[in-house]
């Protein structure tokens, strides 16, 4: 055995109660999921919290759920279970393309959508499209059950609104018509597969009569957050051209060079991106 | 701590930390040597075993989760004499040095188990995790392919 374990502890509750008892009780426990992320950093020795609280095996977490006003995704559902669901397949297909874009097969078998989340990298995949769909995420406590607008959960840089004693339990999705809207999503990454996105974006327009009855877009890798662009939307629904859609775009996004890309590709392939789905008719 | 789990369909309890990895438990106590470690995090593919019937990167998971876990490595899909996948990557020249080759084979098997009759994008798509550094992939390709095509022919 690797000594550097000796460190580190794990349990797996028997169920969800208690679950959320030990995160109540023991202040260090983090939650552990797929483990896609946190046994990279375990394994490279930077993994920074010691004790954790498995997850994966709560079989209620995992639950996908349709009802009539919502289609409600279990934190804990994988990105497979989440790309073979025909419901979500059928109405949510930028969910549905997000989650076939993670990492590749062997990853999406294991990786959670909760995990996505409250990882909170601005580069995540499936942030883009949770904000597109008005998503709303459900925090779960011992004491508490809140349910609140995805687009506030991420209040900066790897920061988010969850508390340590609770876990993301559900993201709910409202249910629309939504077979009229252009829905585009698109992942720019150093390869089609196993590549973290340079940018994502995930994009819903509505047209009516000529004019735009409804438009969200939102991107991964431009900001510090997953930023739901709601200057340029404005824009848009105004009946906008495309250059001053893309003059307020380019103002709203903040990219960055890193280690995947830099600021200047990442703000043209923002602006090629939309203009695309500024275009498809 | 104890960890139960099926291996290749055995019933076997071993001692191991919570949070070590599979790959370490299959290649150093059950000694499978057949997964390869490949990068360790999950890019590469080489350590690629089916869990649960589901190909998963076994340096990814951690022993804790495997517990009443059924697990298939490259060994137990050859218990019985060659898998068609594995004849069909002898056959095609589907490999070279052999690092990426059991991973490779654990993904068409995984491929094959969930979708007899694949596409060619979606062979591709189900190859995309696996890396292979002498970069063989047309052959590795064709391989998966006939696999397919040999169907029936042993099992």
């Amino acid at each position: 055995m690797k000594s550097f374990l000796h460190d580190y502890s794990m349990t797996a509750p028997r169920s969800l109660g208690e679950a959320l008892e030990l995160l109540d009780t023991d202040g260090g426990i983090r939650i552990f999921a797929g483990g896609t992320d946190l046994m990279v950093l375990l394994e490279s020795g930077t993994l920074q919290h010691k004790s954790f609280l498995d997850i994966h095996s709560i079989p209620e977490l995992r639950d996908i759920r349709v009802t009539p006003n919502y289609i409600t995704v279990g934190a804990g559902a994988t990105f497979s279970d989440i790309a073979a669901h025909p419901d979500l397949m059928r109405e949510l297909p930028l969910l549905h393309e997000a989650a076939r874009s993670v990492g590749a097969i062997a990853i999406q078998n294991r990786a959670t959508i909760g995990g996505n989340v409250a990882n909170a990298s601005p580069a995540a995949d499936a942030p883009p499209a949770l904000l597109v769909y008005d998503a709303e995420i459900e925090l779960l406590s011992r004491q508490n059950n809140r349910r609140i607008p995805y687009r506030f959960f991420h209040a900066g840089y790897k920061k988010t609104l969850l508390v340590p004693n609770e876990m993301i339990r559900a993201f709910h999705i409202p249910r629309a018509d939504r077979r009229k809207c252009v829905q585009l999503y698109k992942k720019v990454g150093t390869r089609k597969a196993q590549a973290i996105s340079k940018i994502c974006f995930a994009g819903l327009l509505r047209r009516e009569g000529g004019r735009i009855a409804d438009a969200r877009i939102a991107f991964g890798s431009v900001a510090p957050v997953p930023l739901r662009c709601e200057k340029t939307e404005q824009v848009l629904k105004n009946g906008g051209t495309l250059a001053e859609c893309l003059a307020i775009l380019s103002s709203e996004i903040s990219p960055i060079d890193d280690i995947r890309s830099n600021a200047a590709y990442r703000l043209r392939v923002a602006q090629n991106i939309f203009s695309r789905f500024f275009q498809v008719k | 701590m104890k960890i139960t789990m099926t291996l290749n369909g055995k019933r076997m309890t071993f001692d191991a930390h919570p949070m070590s990895r599979l790959l370490d438990l299959l290649r150093e106590d059950a000694r499978l040597t057949g997964t390869k470690e490949g990068c360790g995090e999950g890019e590469c593919g080489a350590c690629s075993i089916i869990m649960n019937g589901r190909l998963v990167n076994s340096c990814l998971v951690p022993a804790l989760q495997c517990e009443g876990a059924d697990i298939l490595t490259i060994e137990g899909v050859s218990a019985g004499g060659l898998h068609r996948v594995q004849e069909a990557f002898l056959q095609h020249g589907g490999a070279q040095c052999g690092a990426c080759t059991p991973g490779m084979i654990m993904a068409v098997v995984a491929l094959l188990d969930h979708n007899p009759n694949p596409s060619e994008a979606q062979i591709r798509e189900a190859l995309a995790g696996n890396l292979c550094r002498c970069t063989g992939y047309m052959r590795i390709f064709e391989s998966a392919k006939n696999a397919i095509a040999a169907k029936g022919a042993t099992r």
